[in-house]
Parts: C-alpha cells; sequence; structure tokens
C-alpha cells in the first residue's frame, strides 16, 4: 500500500508519455499552422516533465538545468515560427499546412 | 498522501488542457487550454522539487510565448473556427491517431520494459535519497552553480541564439520594401 501513497518517477514519465502522444497526435491532425506549433510546445513540455522527473530519480541537477535550457530554446523556436506563421498569413490569409505547397515541384 | 492528491489533480490539469489545444476548434481557446497544461506542468514541477524551473515555466511559458500565440491570432485575424469535419485528406485522421497510440505504446515501452531499467540504471522506483537538491534555496543554488560551471559555454551560446532569433523574426515579419521585378532582373 506504501506505494499507492507515493508518487513515483514512473507515474510522471507515463503523464509525460501521454502528453507527448497527445501533442504528436495533434500535430498530425491539426491543420492550423498556430495550433500545429502549439502541439509541438506540448511535445517539448512532455520532455521537460521526463527531464525533471529523471533528475530528481537519479539525483542529478543536470537533467533541470538541461530543462531550462530547453525553455530558452523552445522561446527562441517560437519566435522564429511564429514569424514565419505572420509572413505566410500575410501572403495567404487563412493559409493552413495544405496551402504550403510553395515548395512542391 | 498530499502529494498524491496533487499529483493526480495537476495531471488531469495537464491532460485535459493537452486534449483541449488538439479538440477544440477556436485558436483563442487551444491558446487557453495550452495556459492549463502549461500551469499543470509549474505544479508538477513544484511537486518534484523543482522550484525555479515552475517559476521560470509560468514567466516564459504562460507570460510570454501564449501571449505572443495570443497576439499572432488577434493581429492576423485567423481567430475564427476552423472546421474540424472536412477532412481534406482521405483517412488522414485515423493513421494520425493510431500513430499517436503508437508513440505512447512506444514511449511506455521504453520506460517500463526490463522493470524499468535503462542502460543498466532503474530508473523507476523510488527517488534518490537526497541526491537532488530539494528546498527552493538549495535547488536555484545548485541550479546556478551546474549552469555556471559545467554549463556556462551554452549559457553564452543561448544569448546568440537569442538574438539570432530576434533579427531572423525582424527580417522574416517585415513587409518586403518593395516588390523586386524578376523579369527586368534576368
Amino acid at each position: 500500500m506504501i506505494a499507492v501513497f507515493h508518487t513515483t518517477p514512473s507515474w510522471y514519465l507515463a503523464l509525460a508519455a501521454f502528453l507527448f502522444a497527445i501533442g504528436a497526435a495533434g500535430v498530425m491532425v491539426r491543420r492550423n499552422p498556430l495550433i500545429m506549433f502549439m502541439c509541438v510546445e506540448l511535445m517539448l513540455n512532455a520532455v521537460n516533465l521526463t527531464f525533471v522527473a529523471l533528475s530528481r530519480r537519479l539525483g542529478d541537477i543536470g537533467g533541470q538545468t538541461v530543462v531550462f535550457f530547453v525553455l530558452v530554446v523552445a522561446a527562441a523556436e517560437v519566435v522564429v515560427g511564429l514569424g514565419i506563421v505572420v509572413a505566410l498569413l500575410r501572403r495567404k490569409p487563412g493559409a493552413t499546412a495544405d496551402d504550403v505547397a510553395m515548395l512542391k515541384g | 498522501m498530499v502529494e498524491v492528491v496533487v499529483f493526480i489533480v495537476a495531471a488531469a490539469m495537464v491532460l485535459v488542457g493537452a486534449v483541449g489545444v488538439v479538440v477544440r476548434k477556436h485558436p483563442v481557446h487551444c491558446a487557453l487550454s495550452m495556459v492549463l497544461t502549461l500551469f499543470g506542468i509549474a505544479v508538477l514541477f513544484l511537486a518534484m522539487d523543482a522550484q525555479f524551473l515552475a517559476a521560470v515555466q509560468i514567466i516564459v511559458y504562460a507570460g510570454a510565448i501564449v501571449v505572443l500565440f495570443l497576439f499572432v491570432i488577434m493581429l492576423m485575424g485567423v481567430d475564427k473556427a476552423e472546421s474540424l469535419a472536412i477532412e481534406p485528406l482521405k483517412g488522414q485522421r485515423p493513421v494520425a491517431i493510431s500513430l499517436g497510440v503508437g508513440t505512447l505504446v512506444v514511449l511506455l515501452a521504453s520506460f517500463f520494459v526490463h522493470g524499468g531499467k535503462v542502460r543498466g540504471v532503474q530508473i523507476t522506483g523510488a527517488l534518490a535519497a537526497g541526491g537532488a537538491a530539494q528546498g527552493g534555496e538549495q535547488n536555484v543554488k545548485a541550479l546556478a552553480l551546474s549552469l555556471f560551471s559545467d554549463y556556462v559555454f551554452a549559457f553564452e551560446a543561448t544569448s546568440v541564439l537569442l538574438v539570432i532569433a530576434v533579427l531572423g523574426t525582424v527580417i522574416l515579419a517585415r513587409r518586403p520594401p518593395k516588390q523586386i521585378d524578376v523579369e527586368a532582373l534576368s
């Protein structure tokens, strides 16, 4: 019964797996580029959760440092990505992922 | 007992928010669902004694990134509901969902097969005894020590990365000064 009343890293890892799977399915299902971006953020958060859980499990602060860097890179990624989305939506208002076929031969 | 309740509530926030992002039609609702998820993650960070990251999570994600998303949604006028009923690519949705379930199965298997052992290290089970710094002050101190000693070059590199990202965005989102006539150039 002890295991029932204490959270273990396994719980967090399982939750992170669920979150990552939902994000991955979202990227594949949705066609609005903004919402696809949000789903990518969900996947990044799942990875952060895994890092912190394992950092706690293994007693190594390095995992939390990596999460800090992931946050910074995620911020940079969102800035550049939203710049691209703004440029895209300015060319074609209401564009979805289907409309981005300009590189198609 | 308390930590189990906290975990269950926060996990419910995370999952409800994540499903909301995927299934809500209106982009603003998706952004707000994402805020729910991000706050749930921050609560879980707190429960795992990562106080600094919980604060950064709320400031950076809920404070900056979601606001940026909302800005783009409002400014570009994409705040109209997307019809989820039409499916331009036949059979995309079932395939996507089954791939998502497959991802879940692979992830869970990688965590929990072999009794949670990955390369000889037991990743599930009890917490390390007093390994990671616990308590708010110790957590911040340990993180700072790690960040400014082992990872100091990476830390400096992130500043360069942020400058490049800002410059790139300015160039990407700027209106072209005037249309260049490609015919005249060739």
